[in-house]
């Protein structure tokens, strides 16, 4: 391994040769290249803003108020409120976008991938061709297209089209009914987040009862009704609310129900239909991971359709599937970056507003980047966690 | 599988039918319902896109003229053909790209006259007629303008032949004679002919400054120059993270792992605001320059994990062998490691070019007139308000067949190179080209 032991070398010359000492002496010139240039740029930048006086630190968050209006939020904000507020509201529309992006990705993606798959010629080439167009155009000319349709040629909210004279759309946006505030849809909430936790223990249960006597519950359908049943619970328990408010026209827009802003609307169509290509070629690679002979087998072993396709089928799939539906995920999270083009209010728009405002880029910048970079290593590890889980434990 | 008793009695197309459209009630539903809803979607486009389409003033309407439809009648003709003769595998590989080639001059030869004749007198007065269908006088009017952004317009030849040699760098560096270490003077070259052309100020050219740059060869010359200049780095941070040195190896991983786990867009604002704060006060640094750091070192993160990919698929036989003849560290990787495992990750090498390539459009949003942007610009104009998809789809058009064109060659090499050599190594590689550079994960 090491040069010492051969014959013939001077003794002075060793350390030279010596590769663990070359690696040390390697190590430190980078380290001390690194800290340099460091030093110097963190000295210019010092220099830079003292004589634009501009001033550092995160003192802004707190103590300063944002001033500037945010289109929509998912918490009360006003333009007094502080710079972190605002930061806080943007982080919060980021995630509502990527929440419902990659629910809808992946159903759309499941649905399009088994196409590519189907026995039907003509389905076959149609979702291929779908994810050949959609992945070789870039995601933020969809989103302007999408956006640029929505506010272009949707009719005033005067002529909005309509549905069921409750469900509006025009060039404001989507308008739906919405329930009227009351303790009875929060209890209907926690219940639905209650049954979580209640079907992994009922299913646990099962487990241990079949692996006892071999007798198999239906767990499906039980499950299905610990969510729907909690969640029912929970409403009648807060006096079964039933009010709704519906939007209704007033001068020259709607008041009243829920607002669905065409640039939400744009931004969750573009990723959706974007990442969903994607998540469509994982599906099919995941599926033909999964050699015929399983099926075979299982078919042989007795197991119904259903069945080798849930114990079988899926768990093998999932392993391939797992690790790039994650990074396809994490690409959609940071795709919804792309929302600031069309000014829906996310996490990088409302920095960008901040930045402008406050001439404090270094800090605004580091703000962003570190919040995509926390979920991105969060959600990394959780899923090395997983991946770890369901690998395939050989004996 | 009811048919397969009376397989033999049936002509082979009725038995592919049966198969593959009708194999069983409700996919024959299926079929149908598709089938009628791609013969609505057809017609109501090619109504759209050529039967009602405005191409400029040619006469009074603004329609095609009478006597000239059959240029474009052919014309669909051709196109309809070439993609039959590939759907059905009539052809295949270069022959294909041949038949491709011929249909393509073909159409182009048979429209040139009605093409040039809508160049000159593209007006928006004949879209607002109320059967219009899509206005592709528009494009007429604007193409210069979105190809080539604010260049001063009697200029223009020149980015047209810097692209020119940038696409044949592209085309050239796709061939595999090429794949030797001289192509990298050629693109040094290259690249100095393509600065030349685009900057001027020499034998009579004038002197153009990078503000007025835009259109596709800004496009082209973000995502080519940064993915040129992220190779070597990439190649860095790949030997870097798998080096035996702690720290090397940490601020690698820091390096990759920070890029990676980070919007481009956050890249690109750190590197337009940020950067002209980093340098010594009185330094300025061009927009474009700006934003080509950024997208180099944006690259260069997913780039070494390729390369990473292709140094983890190499056998240890190769490292042992090299250690064995007594290389040095670098003597190893330059001769020996490098060579192969560069070799087999070129399929996701393209594909991350790919991605990169579209990711330039990003630029946007710092406001460079990149191809996205001049379009964007160009559906401002109130004379043309209401003709943006035209616009769009012909920006878009553009980016796909750029992006289409260059991940069916990665397709093709990956198949080319897995049949080359049929080595454990090379299938490894193969998976790992497969789930591509967004694929994975470390």
């Amino acid at each position: 391994m090491t040069d010492v032991t051969r014959p013939g070398r001077p003794a002075a010359g060793s350390l030279l040769y010596n590769r663990t000492a070359r690696a040390i002496v390697y190590q430190v010139v980078l380290i001390a290249t690194v800290i340099a240039v460091g030093w110097w740029l963190v000295d210019n930048t010092l220099t830079n803003l003292r004589q634009q006086d501009i001033a550092t630190g995160f003192g802004f968050l707190t103590n300063r108020q944002a001033g500037f209006a945010i289109s929509e939020s998912v918490i009360p904000y006003n333009e007094t409120d502080t710079y972190l507020r605002a930061f806080i509201v943007g982080l919060l529309n980021t995630i509502k976008v990527a929440l419902l992006g990659i629910v809808l990705a992946t159903l759309l993606g499941t649905v399009i991938g088994i196409a590519r798959l189907s026995p039907n010629w003509l389905l076959r080439k149609l979702s291929t061709a779908y994810i050949e167009t959609i992945r070789n155009i870039p995601v933020l000319l969809q989103l302007i297209f999408w956006y640029t349709i929505l506010t272009e040629t949707l009719p005033r909210p005067q002529q909005a089209l309509q549905a069921f004279d409750s469900v509006f759309l025009s060039n404001r946006g989507l308008f739906l009914p919405a329930p009227v505030d009351a303790l009875g849809w929060w209890l209907a909430l926690l219940g639905l987040l209650l049954s979580i936790p209640a079907v992994i223990w009922f299913r646990r249960v099962a487990r241990a009862h079949q692996d006892r006597t071999g007798e198999a519950w239906p767990t499906g359908l039980i499950s299905v009704g610990i969510v729907v049943g909690l969640g029912v619970l929970g409403w009648l328990a807060g006096g079964a609310p039933a009010a709704f408010t519906s939007p209704e026209l007033q001068g020259f827009n709607f008041r009243g129900g829920a607002r669905v802003s065409p640039e939400f609307l744009a931004l969750l169509i573009g990723l959706t239909l974007y990442t969903a290509a994607f998540i469509a070629e994982i599906v099919r690679s995941g599926i033909l991971a999964v050699s015929h002979g399983q099926t075979e087998a299982a078919m042989a072993l007795g197991f119904g359709r259903g069945l080798t396709l849930r114990l079988i089928i899926l768990p093998q799939a999932l392993r391939v599937i797992v690790p790039p539906m994650t990074s396809q995920y994490l690409n959609l999270t940071k795709n919804s970056s792309l929302a600031i083009a069309i000014g829906y209010p996310d996490l990088v728009s409302t920095m960008n507003t901040s930045l402008n405002q406050t001439g404090q880029a270094i800090e605004c910048i580091a703000i962003a980047m570190s919040v995509y970079l926390a979920v991105s290593l969060g959600i990394s590890l959780f899923m090395n966690w997983y991946n770890a889980r369901i690998a395939l434990r050989e004996r | 599988m009811a048919s397969q008793g009376n397989q033999q009695q049936l002509p082979s197309g009725i038995l592919w039918l049966r198969e593959n459209l009708f194999p069983n009630w409700w996919n024959a539903l299926l079929t149908v319902v598709v089938v009628w809803l791609l013969v609505e979607l057809v017609w109501s486009l090619a109504d759209w896109v050529i039967l009602h389409a405005v191409w400029g003033a040619v006469d009074p309407e603004g329609l095609v003229p009478y006597d000239e439809q059959w240029r474009l009648l052919l014309s669909a003709a051709v196109v309809v053909g070439l993609v039959i003769v590939t759907m059905v595998r009539l052809a295949r590989g270069s022959a294909l790209a041949a038949v491709w080639a011929v249909g393509a001059v073909f159409i182009a030869v048979i429209m040139w006259d009605m093409v040039a004749s809508i160049e000159t007198n593209a007006s928006p007065e004949a879209c607002r007629a109320p059967e219009a269908g899509a206005c592709w006088a528009v494009i007429g009017d604007k193409y210069r303008f979105i190809l080539f952004g604010r260049y001063p317009f009697d200029e223009q030849w020149r980015p047209l032949l810097a692209m020119v040699i940038f696409i044949g760098l592209i085309v050239f560096s796709c061939l595999k004679l090429a794949w030797k270490p001289w192509l990298a003077l050629v693109w040094a070259g290259g690249l100095v002919v393509c600065a030349g052309l685009m900057y001027g100020g020499f034998w009579g050219m004038r002197f153009v400054n990078t503000e007025l740059w835009g259109g596709l060869p800004l496009t082209l010359i973000l995502s080519v120059v940064s993915c040129v200049l992220a190779f070597p780095l990439a190649i860095a941070l790949a030997l870097g993270r798998r080096s035996d040195m702690p720290i090397v190896r940490a601020i690698c991983v820091g390096f990759i792992e920070l890029i990676r786990g980070v919007p481009l867009i956050t890249v690109l604002f750190m590197a337009s605001v940020m950067l002209p704060l980093f340098l010594p006060s009185g330094v300025t640094i061009d927009k474009v320059l700006r934003a080509l750091v950024g997208i180099t070192l944006f690259a260069a993160a997913y780039l070494a994990e390729v390369v990473r990919g292709g140094l983890q698929a190499m056998p240890r036989g190769q490292y042992e062998a090299a250690d064995a003849l007594g290389l040095t560290y670098w003597q190893k990787m330059a001769t020996v490691i490098l060579p192969q495992a560069l070799r087999s990750v070129i399929p996701p090498l393209v594909n991350s070019f790919i991605s990169t390539f579209k990711d330039t459009s990003l630029v946007v949003i710092i406001s460079l007139t990149d191809l996205l942007l001049a379009a964007k610009v160009s559906t401002a104009d109130p004379l043309w308000r209401p003709y943006f998809v035209e616009i769009y789809v012909f920006v878009a058009v553009i980016y796909f067949i750029f992006c289409f064109s260059m991940s069916r060659y990665s397709q093709w090499l990956e198949r080319d190179l897995a049949r080359g050599q049929r080595r454990d190594a090379r299938q490894k590689v193969a998976v790992m080209a497969r789930s591509g550079p967004e694929g994975g994960g470390a």
